[in-house]
Order: structure tokens, then sequence, then C-alpha cells
């Protein structure tokens, strides 16, 4: 994200608003004309972080479009809680068809929207990470091949929620679901499996690519704001946790997206065509045990005893990102403005 | 059903839907009582004003001060600032340089001519005995409120301790004459040089409708050291008095102050200004028992002030005093040890506590004193029914600061007397602990400090040690504060809610919860900086 040098305000620009700062210079999401793309009445579960993150991006970009998008969406937790017949709760342009074709869908509405001669009317294609990373990949990686003019988002709450947290191509290591239980000597999740699918976006050498969480609003905002400004493939991948899922308080649905970033197990970062031009640094780092304790998903790695041999494989995973990406200042590979 | 062309589903809001009725618990706004104010003594509301000069309205929160403290630019100076000590921040980075910022309200105030005006006239004359800082703040307060107000105080100016007691390198006259002036000039009638007898007969003779007893402790704590003839001893006030009116004593060279509170460390620093090569301080105690402010300690040291701990003196003869070692017993109180050292000096002075002059009363038994101070209830008001007392000569902390508070207070129960009403009792405070604050969201910065004058030209001059901050520092200092427990519209609870449910109601106007919506996350919660928002567990419907 662009930083711009501001005297001290209190809180600076960690908060959403702050009176201190001009009108400008808040968060999209402060603005008392937001749109509120996902209204009132939604069903998501207390505390969710999908909710929040899909009326954050979606505010953003139809902000970035003067309110002319049209949102494809995968069969999901977004699709169903927001979205039981005959209610809706979005308000915009809305399509759903299956769960593994959204990525074609965006595909088509921006071919249709070519077709006529509208460029001004933009395509978001949005899922979780089941029909994103696992169902979706295939028609997603040919919409990236093609370079279609669709922003992709992905909320990943690191498992199929909405059926009863099976496990899915995004689910961590050693964490607990419903097809991956705690039990034998190796309880959870397996090590070694699973796609960053981040990764295999910038392996297509699109023009955007971006990671972000619920934890850091205004970088949020910026991410989709600057995918809307590009045409071609973007994706976008949001860490949304999920309280059903991981088995943690609904009020600390963006504490633990903070860990995870504050940690290193979840790297905040913007790439074009391929290469990384810039990443979120660690303001407070932390120990993974500290993002881990607060998940019930986890619960088996510190009861009956502790598995401090898994903990320090997830800890040298999150090592691995902060020396990939250079996440502490001082490992920096290189000074990104 | 009729639907547009291409639409084949009928389709209505989810608003239909009142999420609402899930929810166990619910948010609530609340202020909570930050603990900068809660430690003062004068009753100060620091995040307030703190407030209104992050925005640089400074006048606003001058006069935010102002309607507690007339004496912002000399607290600003001679406050020990139990603010400072209570603050939140400084579990996070540094704490709140508070002070240096009320400083700054004040020495504004002065260069811009800020004034404050009286309250309408109730007719009503009080008397205040003692133009210290309690008696000028009571002084002021009732003014404000209306009263008639003749202060009468047995010295040549008026400030009391603020002007014969504290050395001017910590509060310069002009700072002080300014803000006393503002006071005198609300309409306050100024007695000087005039001793009140019996308070008793002056009230009925003058016809006064209440009387606030505001005389100090003037008198320096008699201690016996045995002496002998030539010995040089003198007491710690008459220094710092004869000090503050241009006419200092002689005390040599070498000078030994007997005893560990603030006067002790005054005068200490005081005798360096007057050329004593050597000034040393003897305490029976330990340094971390010593009463006196940390930070005089600290500067005393900066300027070759010596401190000897666990030491009486037990004998003073021309030129040297013997001293007895001591240890601290199991129950940390000094006892002798039979051991002893001479020491060179050619003047002792003690500082080992003060006494009030309580001859205004002695006549007035229904005023009663225990200790060597006037006993007052809750309202401040003695056994006479309508006269009132505060300040030193009651029993409390002896600070300028805690004098202020008295001062404020007994105004305001004088007041309600004289109205016949009861002071409103304040309703019961809950601090904002550091613990329900989210601090992550608050941007890293350190404490801007105050300059200091080089020791060098300190221990030769009266100049001022501690200098003011400029307005930008001061500005970045009053943003440094957290607003422990009070929202500060930072917009998070409204944008982290993920089913919309917080409304914004506009600047000044703060947040509502849509109840029909709120599922009871505690998200809102959770992310308030300054923990400005309860979850409280909604009400159980009992089966009928």
């Amino acid at each position: 994200m662009p930083v711009e040098q501001i005297p001290y305000r209190q809180t600076g620009s960690l908060v959403a608003g702050n009176r201190l700062l001009a009108a400008e210079l808040r968060a999209g999401q402060a603005r008392p004309d937001r749109a509120d793309a996902l209204t009132c009445g939604h069903r998501a579960c207390r505390g969710c972080g999908e909710a929040l993150a899909a009326r954050w991006v979606v505010d953003a970009a139809l902000r970035a479009t003067a309110n002319r998008l049209i949102a494809v969406n995968a069969t999901g937790c977004l699709e169903v809680f927001s979205t039981p017949y005959p209610e809706s709760a979005w308000q915009l342009p809305w399509l759903h068809s299956l769960f593994g074709n959204a990525p074609a869908v965006a595909t088509g509405v921006a071919a249709a929207l070519r077709a006529q001669g509208r460029t001004d009317v933009r395509v978001l294609g949005q899922g979780g990470d089941g029909g994103t990373v696992d169902i979706g990949f295939g028609c997603l990686s040919g919409m990236f091949e093609r370079n279609d003019d669709v922003l992709y988002v992905c909320y990943d709450n690191e498992a199929y929620m909405n059926t009863g947290v099976q496990r899915s191509g995004a689910t961590p290591p050693a964490a607990r679901t419903a097809t991956t239980q705690a039990v034998g000597p190796e309880p959870g999740n397996v090590f070694g499996q699973g796609k960053n699918v981040p990764a295999v976006a910038m392996a297509h050498e699109i023009p955007y690519v971006a990671t972000a969480t619920v934890a850091d609003l205004r970088d949020l905002e910026y991410k989709v704001t600057r995918a809307m400004d590009l045409r071609g493939a973007r994706y976008l991948h949001v860490l949304v946790p999920c309280p059903l899922g991981w088995g943690s308080e609904a009020h600390d649905t963006i504490r633990l997206a903070r860990l995870a970033t504050q940690s290193g197990l979840f790297p905040v970062f913007e790439a074009e065509h391929g290469e990384v031009t810039a990443v979120t640094r660690i303001r407070h780092h932390v120990a993974v045990e500290e993002y881990l304790r607060r998940q019930s998903r986890y619960a088996h790695l510190f009861r009956p005893r502790e598995r401090t041999d898994v903990i320090a494989r997830i800890q040298a995973q999150a090592d691995r990102n902060i020396t990939r990406y250079g996440l502490l200042a001082e490992s920096a590979p290189e000074e990104v403005s | 059903m009729d639907t547009p062309f291409a639409i084949t589903l009928g389709s209505a809001s989810s608003r239909t839907n009142r999420t609402g009725a899930w929810r166990v618990e619910r948010p609530v706004y609340r202020d909570l009582f930050p603990p900068c104010a809660a430690a003062c003594p004068a009753g100060e509301n620091v995040r307030e004003w703190l407030h209104l000069a992050q925005d640089g309205d400074y006048e606003a929160a001058w006069r935010e001060i102002m309607s507690v403290n007339p004496f912002p630019a000399i607290m600003g100076r001679v406050c020990y600032r139990p603010c400072e000590t209570a603050c939140n921040r400084g579990q996070l980075d540094e704490t709140v340089g508070i002070n240096s910022v009320e400083r700054f309200l004040g020495d504004e105030a002065i260069r811009a001519g800020w004034t404050v005006s009286a309250g309408e006239a109730t007719g009503r004359r009080v008397l205040v005995v003692g133009a210290g800082p309690a008696g000028l703040a009571a002084a002021y307060h009732l003014r404000l409120l209306g009263h008639d107000v003749t202060i009468r105080d047995s010295g040549p100016e008026p400030g009391g301790m603020m002007r014969f007691g504290i050395p001017a390198y910590r509060l310069p006259r002009d700072v002080l004459d300014a803000e006393i002036r503002r006071i005198v000039e609300l309409g306050v009638t100024l007695e000087l040089n005039t001793r009140v007898g019996d308070v008793a007969d002056i009230r009925d003779a003058e016809g006064f409708d209440a009387v606030f007893l505001a005389v100090g402790a003037q008198l320096s704590h008699r201690t016996y050291v045995p002496a002998g003839d030539s010995a040089h001893i003198l007491d710690a006030l008459s220094v710092l008095r004869r000090t503050a009116g241009g006419a200092p004593p002689l005390l040599g060279r070498r000078v030994a102050v007997y005893g560990g509170g603030n006067t002790a460390v005054d005068v200490a620093r005081t005798a360096r200004r007057l050329g004593a090569a050597d000034a040393l301080i003897v305490y029976r105690r330990t340094r971390d028992r010593m009463p006196a402010h940390e930070s005089e300690v600290t500067e005393a040291e900066e300027e070759g002030v010596r401190l000897r701990w666990l030491s009486t003196i037990a004998q003073a003869d021309e030129g040297r005093v013997t001293v007895e070692r001591m240890r601290l017993d199991e129950s940390g109180f000094p006892q002798p040890t039979g051991e002893f050292d001479e020491l060179d000096a050619d003047a002792v002075v003690l500082a080992l506590g003060q006494d009030s002059d309580l001859g205004l009363v002695s006549h007035t038994p229904s005023v009663a004193t225990a200790h060597g101070r006037i006993v007052v209830d809750g309202a401040f008001m003695t056994g006479l029914p309508g006269v009132f007392a505060g300040g030193d000569a009651i029993s409390g902390d002896r600070t300028v600061t805690s004098a202020i508070g008295h001062g404020r207070r007994a105004a305001q129960a004088i007041d309600a007397w004289l109205r016949e009403t009861a002071v409103e009792a304040s309703a019961p405070v809950v601090e904002a602990a550091f613990e329900g604050l989210n601090p992550w969201y608050y941007t890293d910065a350190p404490r801007q400090h105050r300059s200091k004058l080089e020791a060098a030209r300190r221990t030769s001059t009266f100049d001022e040690v501690v200098a003011g901050l400029d307005a930008a520092t001061a500005l970045f200092e009053a943003r440094r504060c957290l607003s422990c427990g009070g929202c500060f519209e930072c917009d998070n609870c409204y944008s982290v809610c993920p089913d919309n449910a917080v409304i914004k109601l506009g600047p000044g106007r703060r947040y509502e919860i849509d109840l029909e919506y709120c599922k009871g996350c505690g998200l809102c919660a959770a992310e308030c900086p300054a923990g400005a928002i309860a979850m409280i567990p909604e009400q159980r419907l009992e089966p009928s």
C-alpha cells in the first residue's frame, strides 16, 4: 500500500475513520454513504469473517467503478447465507450458477459486455476456498490464462464450512475438520498437501495478484481499488476467519486474522505480472502458538499433551514465509515503496 | 409471478430477516473513567481536555481545565503528576506527557490573554483566610458561582507556599503572578498583611455568610537537635521564604539538610544556587522510602546535591555535624546502630515537616483539631456551621494540586450550604483498565520530552530548569492520549460489524446499535481501541 506521511494522529490510519484525518484519508467503510452491498438480515454466523470481507470488497469495488459492477458468485457460505429464496442481501446485480463454474460465468459476463461494447461495466467473481481452490480451479485457471477482464476474489476460510467443515485444498496442516479428525499419531490435516493459489495465480503472470485479511481494512480497500484500475485477469485472496469451523470466539475473528499475519503464517503482499511488488511488514511479531491456541481446530496440539513437534513444524512454515516475503523489516530483501 | 425479463425468481430483501433475535449479548456504548482523571487530586477531566487539544482547539482545552483548576500554567510546572503515574500508555511505550501539555495550554492562555468571567451575583459574602493555592482556588470557584469573596492573608504577597515555598527555578514568578491576577480580576477583594485573629468573632462582626480556612502549614516542625553554642541551624521554610523575598540567608560553603521530603530537596537545590559547594541531604531511611518526588530527587542529583541515607543528625557544632548510622527493622522503621560519623557542615537546615498556625480557631471550641490539623466533615465543614477548611490545614496530601482540589470541592460545599441544597453525590465510576483497550490501533509514538537547562547554569541561577513544549510537540503529545474508556469516533465499530448493525450518527454524535440486526458477535467491542463498548447479556425469557 502506498504510504502517505501524515503528522501524528493518535491512531494514524490504523483505525477506519479517525476524526483527526481529512475525510479523503479515511477508509471507505467509515463513510456514512457507503454502499452496504451486502445488507442486514443475511444469515451468516455471528462474527462471520466472510460476510465482513465481502461487504468491504464489494463496497470498495462499487466505489472504484461508480456502481457499474456485476457480481458472480460461486456456491458456498457466501451464496447460501446471503440469498435463501426469496430473500437476497445483495444490493447490486448478482448471479449465481454452480459451485465450480463461477470464474467461467464471470468470463461469460465479461464477454457479453465486450460484445455489447460496454467497457464501463466491470465484473467481479467471488467464492469461498472450496469453490475456488478445489471445485472451480479449472475454470479459474482458464480465466487466468485467457486474461479475461474479471477480478476474482477468494474468501478463504480454510475448509468447506457451509456443508459441515470438510477439508479443502486450503485447509492448513494439523487443523481438525470433519474429514481430518484429530486422531492417530499425526492428528488433523496432513502436512505437505494443499495448494497455494496466490502463488499459482502468480505463475499465470496475470496483471495483478494480491492477498489481504479482515485485519487490515485499509489495505484490503486499497487492493480492490488498485485491481479495478487494471484490466485483464486479477486475483485477490482474502483470509476470513470462521468462528464455526475454526472453533473460535465470534469476537476474535479480526484478532485471529491479525495473529495470522503477525505470526507470518499468512503473508500479505501484492504482485504484478508474476513479481511481488509490495509486502505488508509484520508490526508486532508473535509466535504461531498465540494464533493456534485461540482455535479449537488446533486444540489437540495442546491437550492432552502439548505437541511441540507439530507446533514447531507450523512455526517453521511461518518462518519460511517471513524469509520468503521479507515480512520482518530486517530480513526484507528489498525496500518496497 | 410477474417478474422483469430474464428474471426467473422474485426477490425480497434480506432485511425482513430480523437477525437481532439470535443475540445472547448486546453491545452497549459506555464512558469509563480514565485513570488520569481518577488520579487527579484537583479533579481535572484530563481525557476531555486532551481530546479538545488534539483538534488544535487550545482555548477550548484550556477552558475545560479552567472549569476545575484555575492554575494550568502553575500546575504544568509544579504538579507531581499523579495522572502520568496512572496513565495506561505507560504499559504501551511511555506515559503521555499530560503535564507538559497542561503547561503549554496554561502558557498559551497567558500569552493570548484568555479570561473567564464571574457568575451572576448572589449577594452572599464569603471570607477566605489564606491566599495560597487552596484559598485562591476556592475564591475562584466561589466567584464563578457568583458569591462575593474577600481573601485575607498575613503575607505581603498572594500565593502562599507557591510563592514562599516553591523556588523560582521551578515556578517563575511572572507565571505565578499572571494566574493569581486572573483570579483577583474576577472581583476578589484581596487584603494582604492582614492577620485574622479569631474567626468566629470576625465572621459575626463583619457579617460574612461563610468562611473558608486555608491557612496552610507555615511553621517548620520543631525537632530537638543537640547543638553547640556556635552551631548554625536554620529551618527550611525560612530559608525558602527569605530567598523568595530577595534576602537569602548566609549558609556557607557546606550545607547539611535534614529531612527527606520535597522541601528538603528544594532547600538543598536552593543552597546550591546560593553558592554552597556542597549540599548534602541527610535522611534516616532509604531512597525508595523518601517522600520527595522522584523527578525532583533526580534533578537535584544532576545539580550535584549529595544524599546520605540511613542517617540522623545526632549533634551539630560549629563547622561540623555528627550523624548516627541507622538500619531499618522488619517493619521498615529506622533504628539507631550506635555508629557515628562526623561530617563538615557550615549550616544545618531542618526540613522535617510543617505545622499549621491554628491560633484563629483556638478560642472556638466547636472547631475541633487533631494532630495539629483542623477536623472537617466530608463537605469540608468544621464543627462550626458555615466555617469550612481545606488545604494543608486539614489532613491529607500536602501538595499544591491537592490544595486546589480542596479549594474547588470546598467552594461547591460552601455554595450548597449557602443555597441550602446538598452537593450532588458523584456516581460511582468504573476505571478504564489497560486490559480493556485494544492497543493494536494506536500508532507507535515515543514521548516528547521537555528539555532541561544545563546543570552548570542551573546551579548558579534561579532560571527555570524545565522548558516548555512548542505547539507542534504539545499537539503531538496530546495526540498520544489513548482516550481510555471514551469513544473518539474512530469508526472501527461502524466498519467491523459484519451485519451493518452499527449506525453512524455523525460527527460528535457517535453511534447507535441497530438491535433489529445485531447478532451480538462482539467484534465492535473487541476492536474498539478505547474499550468504550461493553457486551452485556441479554435477558433470558422465562417460559410462561
